[in-house]
């Protein structure tokens, strides 16, 4: 893993083409995630309304802008001034945390990150540490980094112990484990729990209720045993040095309570300057993300705090190609992203490929743009195909609780993909693009290539053609080449008859 | 009121029929429609797949054969979307002032058809007759770059002998995209198939859609199925009246 990589899970991944192509072909991964999304989709949706209808619609709303709108325009906001000055909204972050007992760490990027965390269990001799679920240490491999050090880390998330316990990986922000179902979910616990802890239950059925139960009992025992713990954080309040988790079972009160040690991994954009600008996020987050008004628990911690939670507390600021993408005129929008993941859940890209096909712990549209900016383009082609895993219908655009415009950057870093390559290798795809933009500029160039379409439909419609064509007509028919292009029919008839 | 064509590269070699019954029914409504023989494409093949700087040719092009014109009309959402949305992009790419404020100039007066119809000609009723049980999919760009909103339904619903049904997952994108429909060819296969199963499901005879792109993909892949439903542009609804139905071209 080099400098800037973003994480050692995904390593050697195929480009998104090939990826998807595999997943495609996966039928109870697509109908599992169909399922799942359809669900996800239809909660989020009745919640967007329902704050729609909370707020009578006036004169006092003249450019329409509803409930839910103005929310997402205040939560737009936030992100975006805590970004502009980020570097004073982060020294009183860490200067708050210092005073309250709190020792704060700066990672420039993955392995520094990793080494944090590995030498503060190395201080305390643990052999295990607990981990409630986070986005950032998987994009920094942290489970991996510390296994080498000899330290196994535990994810007490369900549908992370799911993925981890089977060996897998995740598949999807919130929901890690969306493409398995219940029946292998209940043979992945029967398989895997007794290796590394409590068994699951002799005769576990596959009721959510049985699966929770057997996870509960197997977590549980790691809970009561582990001296450390390892966090993320949603959001992190400059003003009082406050570090915010939020999330569905309770698990991860577990890990920060219940451990001496607290370490967390917390990338730079996390930071809000106050409690209010925290209020529209929190209210955003829950209806995006998992779909309830609120989201069960939402845990707060303040440095330490005598004779409560952890004695020992550190955090870790990590940057990992956030100041690269910050420094991204149309990209840096992405590092609003709160990772709700209601854009991928209405992905009609995502639902079929399911995340795998992108090849990082952050897959999706916000994995499209999030990938190339924090690693940069044009050095890896697995990364420089992320920007081109979307038709830009621009429905992740339109539920995304922070408005970034996923389809603009995805332009743009497509832009950046063919900047970088330009003047290297000659792709056949950038002799065919300068071909027709030369072509398409010239009128009487233009009216030559429309002949010369006509012949070539009728050559392709005929079974010859050229390999490339093989995508197209491999599903699906050609038109017919009409008679003669509009052009043509309008010097004939200026537009007269037909 | 003189309005302008831009007939948009696809009518333009493989669709004429689409452009032809823009003229048509325009003319009907009292609209002097001129088509520029100078025009080119619009870019937006370019601008998505990333070519920028090939684009600026085209914008510039553009910007010279439409400025003079009152009004643009485009029978394609997604053309009218990129020059509205992504020609300041280019514009600003190379670096040309007057470029970006001659394309801010022009881009305000191009309206996608159904646009023009409702809120520059101020119609729904177009006089149009079309005996046929027709489904509607809403494009992705005119539904959320443009925001047309139910400006089609409205034009359809006022079709005498039309029989509009609804379209299940009528918002989800029919995956061909672009340069997409060729570099991510499986997944939008697997779009493309979903939303014909939804098509094929509502009974209609005709699919009909403001662009000419989505059509000819799922068009493509309905007589691949021979499902027996064919494709038609609401220009060649809207256009169709009692004496001329207008139907694919020959
Ligand atoms: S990009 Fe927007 S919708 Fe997607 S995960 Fe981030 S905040 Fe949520």
């Amino acid at each position: 893993m080099g400098g800037a990589g973003v994480t050692g899970t995904f390593v050697g991944m195929p480009t998104f083409p090939v990826a998807a192509r595999r997943a495609l072909g996966d039928a109870q991964l697509r109908h599992n995630l169909g399922q799942a999304t359809a669900t996800i989709r239809a909660k989020r949706q009745r919640l967007v309304e329902e704050v729609d209808a909370a707020v009578p619609t006036s004169a006092a709303d003249p450019q329409g802008l509803g409930g839910w709108e103005a929310l997402r325009r205040a939560g737009a906001a936030v992100k975006e001034a805590a970004l502009r000055s980020l570097p004073e909204h982060l020294e009183r972050l860490e200067a708050e945390l210092v005073a309250n007992g709190a020792t704060v760490h700066w990672a420039r990027d993955a392995a520094e990150a990793c080494s944090v965390v590995a030498a503060v269990a190395r201080a305390h001799g643990v052999r295990e540490v607990v981990k409630v679920k986070s986005m950032v240490t998987q994009e920094i491999g942290l489970n991996e980094a510390l296994e080498a050090e000899g330290v196994a880390a535990w994810e007490t998330d369900l549908a992370e112990l799911i993925v981890q316990l089977d060996e897998d990986l995740p598949s999807h922000i919130l929901v890690p484990a969306i493409h398995r179902n219940r029946a292998e979910v209940r043979e992945i616990f029967l398989r895997r729990m007794k290796e590394v802890g409590r068994a699951a239950p002799d005769g576990l059925g596959d009721e959510p209720a049985a699966l929770a139960a057997a996870a509960r009992s197997h977590l549980r025992e790691k809970f009561l045993s582990a001296r450390m713990a390892v966090s993320g954080a949603n959001f992190a309040v400059a003003e009082t040095g406050t570090l915010v988790v939020v999330e569905s079972e309770g698990n991860g009160r577990m890990c920060l309570t219940l451990p001496e040690v607290l370490v967390s991994v917390v990338g730079i954009e996390k930071v809000v300057p106050t409690w209010e600008q925290l209020d529209p996020m929190l209210r955003l987050l829950p209806r995006s993300s998992t779909g309830e008004r609120m989201n069960p628990y939402t845990s707060t911690w303040s440095g330490t705090a005598a004779g409560d939670g952890p004695g020992e507390v550190h955090v870790v600021l990590l940057d990992n190609g956030r100041t690269r993408a910050l420094a991204d005129e149309v990209g840096r929008q992405a590092l609003r992203c709160i990772r709700c993941s209601a854009c991928l859940n209405v992905c009609p890209v995502y639902e079929r490929t399911g995340g795998h096909a992108y090849g990082s712990v952050y897959p999706g549209p916000i994995g499209a743009i999030l990938n190339p900016l924090l690693n940069g383009v044009g050095h890896d082609d697995q990364v420089d195909s992320l920007p081109y895993a979307s038709t830009l219908c621009g429905a992740c655009f339109e539920v995304c609780p922070v408005r970034i415009d996923i389809p603009s950057v995805l332009v743009d870093q497509r832009a950046q993909v063919v900047d970088a390559h330009r003047g290297r290798r000659r792709s056949g795809e950038a002799v065919v693009m300068r071909l027709a933009a030369a072509t398409l500029a010239d009128e009487g160039r233009l009216g030559f290539a429309e002949r010369f379409t006509g012949v070539g439909l009728r050559a392709a419609r005929r079974g010859a053609g050229w390999p490339g064509l093989r995508r197209w007509t491999g599903a699906r028919d050609l038109p017919r080449p009409p008679r003669e292009s509009f052009r043509a029919w309008w010097r004939r008839t200026g537009g007269g008859t037909r | 009121m003189r309005v302008a064509l831009l007939v948009t590269c696809l009518n333009d070699a493989l669709r004429p029929g689409t452009g032809q019954a823009v003229v048509s029914l325009l003319r009907r409504l009292g609209v002097d429609v001129d088509f520029p023989l100078a025009q080119t494409c619009c870019g937006q093949p370019l601008v998505n797949t990333g070519y920028l700087d090939e684009a600026v040719p085209l914008v510039r092009s553009f910007v010279r054969t439409f400025e003079s014109h009152d009004a643009v009309v485009v029978p394609s959402g997604s053309c009218a979307g990129s020059v509205r949305h992504q020609h300041a992009l280019v514009a600003r790419r190379a670096g040309d002032p007057g470029l970006a404020t001659a394309v801010e100039e022009v881009s305000s007066r191009v309206h996608e058809l159904s646009e023009l119809l409702v809120d520059v000609l101020g119609v729904t009723d177009v006089g149009a007759y079309y005996p046929h049980t027709v489904t509607y999919h809403p494009t992705c760009h005119s539904l959320r770059m443009l925001g047309v909103g139910d400006r089609p339904r409205r034009l359809l619903e006022a079709v005498r002998g039309l029989r509009l049904v609804d379209l299940p997952a009528a918002e989800e994108c029919c995956g061909f995209g672009g340069t997409f429909a060729l570099k991510n060819a499986d997944t939008s296969v697997a779009m493309g198939f979903d939303k014909v199963r939804h098509v094929r499901g509502t009974g209609a005879e005709v699919l009909v859609a403001g662009d000419t792109s989505c059509l000819t993909h799922l068009g493509g892949m309905l007589t691949r199925q021979r499902a027996g439903v064919r494709v038609a542009h609401l220009a060649q609804v809207l256009a169709s009246t009692e004496g001329d139905v207008w139907g694919e071209p020959a």
